[in-house]
């Protein structure tokens, strides 16, 4: 298994009445609420649980990116795997991810990325996604091209790794007269990537196709059993069968030394309202355009208040309920994770361990508990349910550098 | 009016893309090109100019009943695409009768050929950058806001779409939504070189601006007015962004006035 912590960085340090006064948080609440003095410390406080995670044995760090929004302060995920690759000394840096659309220069992103491989010396895993449409609108991206760029940019990136320069690079969305970046990473044929994602059926699809791992971000068990189904049929249909390897899972689940504390620290989670992205208009984390158009009657209805959101909005207590979101000590929460485990079969597994306003003390301890007396478990339980990850498979990096596709059904016969 | 005019629809293959078009009435051709929220198939307004013009009133690409071309980049790429449909509807000077975003592909349309116009209207048009304030940003506002702050009065928005706008409207709205966003996400809704092409249009025209218009700011239409050679500004009282929704006999005298009709 390969295990990785995770905190969204919450820039927790503002009036949560005027965030909440104001409605939807992400995009639009003023960045007058920022303050850059308690955003200082907390940066460096996040640095230091990062090193304490390296430290207690997680073997990864999952990194993200948000913009124009309080739930997380990370406004390029490359800033902090820079950081990371220079801190810490084992732990894989796994972004996930880059968002791909924002970029008008991905060679750009390909030179970074290329640099923190380098630097970190080999530990980078360079995950990609599309972005909320909050990013698309704060970064002025056009939504309506979102899944084209997505899919050109990470072409025109491993291409950047892959073939020697220079070359010209013609797409619709780019056009790059010289390719030819002299960064480029020391893990070949490339670094690992990784995809994840929530509802997006396409995503699921176009990850399988490339043989990228999906990782599924606190979605329902049941929800996370039909995303597997969706990736295995696509797996079969270029060839090669799916396991743990290719199945990450994100769960939220923070630990403390009692119960109670545990608890309250986990009601954190909800500091958004429960919302996963930040306190989310709908016309503004999904700009037209930007969804697929197999959704658009549905979300129409959602947008406009005519239906409830398709992800439901359970309370603090349906959510612990139904383990999206885990809180106890370690000998509690241990057997809610393996259940998390044997339902959904990652080779991959992210904690969301601190959210909110989860102090500084607490979310070390946290992350130490987890560490200390979590982790060992739940590799006890990996092993016996065989949740080999891409690492342990030493599984190929993407579908061009397998070895093992059988030929599609239809030219074999 | 409304109602006694028989209306033919037809499509027309352009470039590869079947182009809904609807025409009725006879005498001048006058073109009207609809707003960035469609068009309903029928309006009181259209009826209006049947009665005197020879009225095609196309959706645009990627719009209503037309079909979605992949690669149309640009408002401009639509009024070549218009051009194209009049020459093989063999109908030359029209009059071209500008809604909203409509108003910036006539404008278009018009500077493409400035000798093949036979009057221009512009009714709160987009396409250039207003001098003060912005067009108003639909990407931030849901369907009805946005549809909402293009009248002046709620009752009028009321007896166009209904108190409560279907489902199946709002689905078009954002099926016009995204086809806005492809061809004018940046700069948004406005052309940089348009301006600079207007003076060699020297046909009749006829800026029109609602006083209470919140979509399009007012200066745009001063922009519009200066830059033609040969252009009145009309500002409507009482009217929104949607003058003819909202004063469809105004607006058809108007037109009337400056294009004769037959």
């Amino acid at each position: 298994m390969h295990l990785m912590y995770f905190t969204e960085q919450p820039m927790s340090a503002y009036d949560s009445k005027k965030g909440l006064d104001f409605g939807a948080t992400a995009l639009m609440f003023s960045n007058s609420n920022f303050d850059p003095v308690a955003g200082s410390r907390l940066y460096n406080e996040y640095i230091e649980q990062y090193k304490l995670a390296e430290k207690v044995n997680f073997d990864g760090i999952m990194l993200n990116e948000h913009h124009n929004a309080p739930f997380c302060m990370q406004a390029k995920a490359n800033v902090f795997a820079a950081v990371l690759a220079a801190v810490t000394e084992r732990v894989k840096i796994v972004m996930l991810g880059n968002p791909l659309p924002l970029a008008d220069n991905p060679l750009r992103l390909a030179e970074e990325l290329a640099m923190i491989d380098m630097i970190s010396r080999g530990r980078l895993v360079s995950g990609f996604v599309r972005g909320g449409g909050q990013e698309q609108l704060a970064t002025g991206v056009n939504p309506a091209y979102n899944r084209e760029r997505f899919e050109e940019a990470h072409d025109l990136i491993v291409r950047a790794w892959t073939q020697p320069g220079p070359f010209r690079f013609e797409g619709t969305h780019y056009q790059h007269r010289v390719v030819n970046p002299w960064a480029v990473p020391l893990q070949k044929p490339y670094p690992r990537v990784w995809i994840p994602g929530v509802v997006s059926r396409e995503t699921i699809i176009w990850a399988a196709q490339q043989r990228y791992p999906y990782i599924a971000l606190n979605t329902s068990i049941e929800a996370t059993k039909k995303i597997w189904e969706t990736y295995e049929q696509a797996a079969q249909e270029v060839g090669y069968t799916s396991g743990p390897e290719n199945r990450g899972y994100l769960q939220r689940v923070h630990v403390a030394e009692t119960e109670e504390k545990a608890v309250a620290n986990a009601r954190q989670f909800m500091w958004m309202q429960g919302e996963f992205t930040g306190l989310a208009h709908p016309v503004w984390s999904s700009p037209s355009g930007y969804f697929s158009p197999t959704q658009r009657r549905s979300f129409v209805e959602f947008a406009t208040g005519r239906a409830v959101s398709p992800r439901g909005r359970p309370d603090f207590q349906q959510q612990l309920n139904d383990m999206q979101i885990i809180a106890g000590t370690p000998k509690t929460v241990i057997p809610k994770l393996r259940r998390i485990l044997e339902e959904t079969r990652p080779g991959i597994m992210a904690l969301w361990a601190n959210d909110g306003t989860v102090s500084h003390e607490d979310s070390k301890t946290c992350i130490r508990l987890l560490g200390e007396e979590v982790l060992p478990a739940l590799r006890e339980t990996g092993a016996k349910l065989g949740l080999n990850s891409p690492f342990d498979n030493n599984a190929p990096v993407g579908i061009k550098y397998s070895t093992d596709l059988r030929k599609p059904a239809a030219a074999a016969s | 009016m409304a109602g006694s005019i028989a209306w033919n629809e037809t499509s027309i293959a352009i470039a590869g893309v079947k182009l809904h078009l609807a025409r009725a009435g006879k005498g001048r051709p006058l073109v009207v090109l609809h707003h960035d929220t469609g068009t309903l198939d029928r309006l009181p307004f259209y009826d209006a100019l049947a009665e005197r013009f020879d009225v095609l009133v196309p959706h645009h690409p990627g719009y209503g009943k037309s079909e979605r071309p992949q690669w149309l980049r640009h408002p401009r790429d639509i009024a070549v695409m218009y051009r194209w449909l009049l020459s093989e509807l063999d109908v030359a000077l029209p009059v071209l009768v500008g809604l909203g975003f409509g108003g910036w592909v006539a404008a278009e349309m018009a500077t493409a050929s400035p000798r093949d116009v036979g009057a221009l209207a512009l009714v709160g048009a987009m396409g250039v950058k207003p001098p003060q304030g912005d067009i108003l940003d639909q990407a931030l506002m849901s369907y009805m806001d946005y549809v909402k702050a293009g009248f002046h009065q709620q009752s009028a928005m009321d007896s166009v779409y209904g108190a409560e706008p279907s489902t199946d409207q709002l689905v078009e709205w954002d099926v016009c939504r995204e086809m806005s966003f492809r061809i004018a996400w940046k700069p948004y809704m406005y052309s940089q070189t348009l301006p600079h092409l207007l003076g060699g249009v020297k046909a009749k025209a006829l800026v029109v601006h609602g006083d209470d218009d919140r979509v399009v700011p007012r200066s745009a239409a001063e922009v519009y007015a200066k830059g033609l050679a040969n252009a009145k500004l009309e500002i409507v009282k009482g009217c929104g962004h949607y003058v003819e929704m909202e004063k469809p006999k105004e607006l058809a005298a108007l037109v009337t006035a400056l294009a004769g009709g037959n």
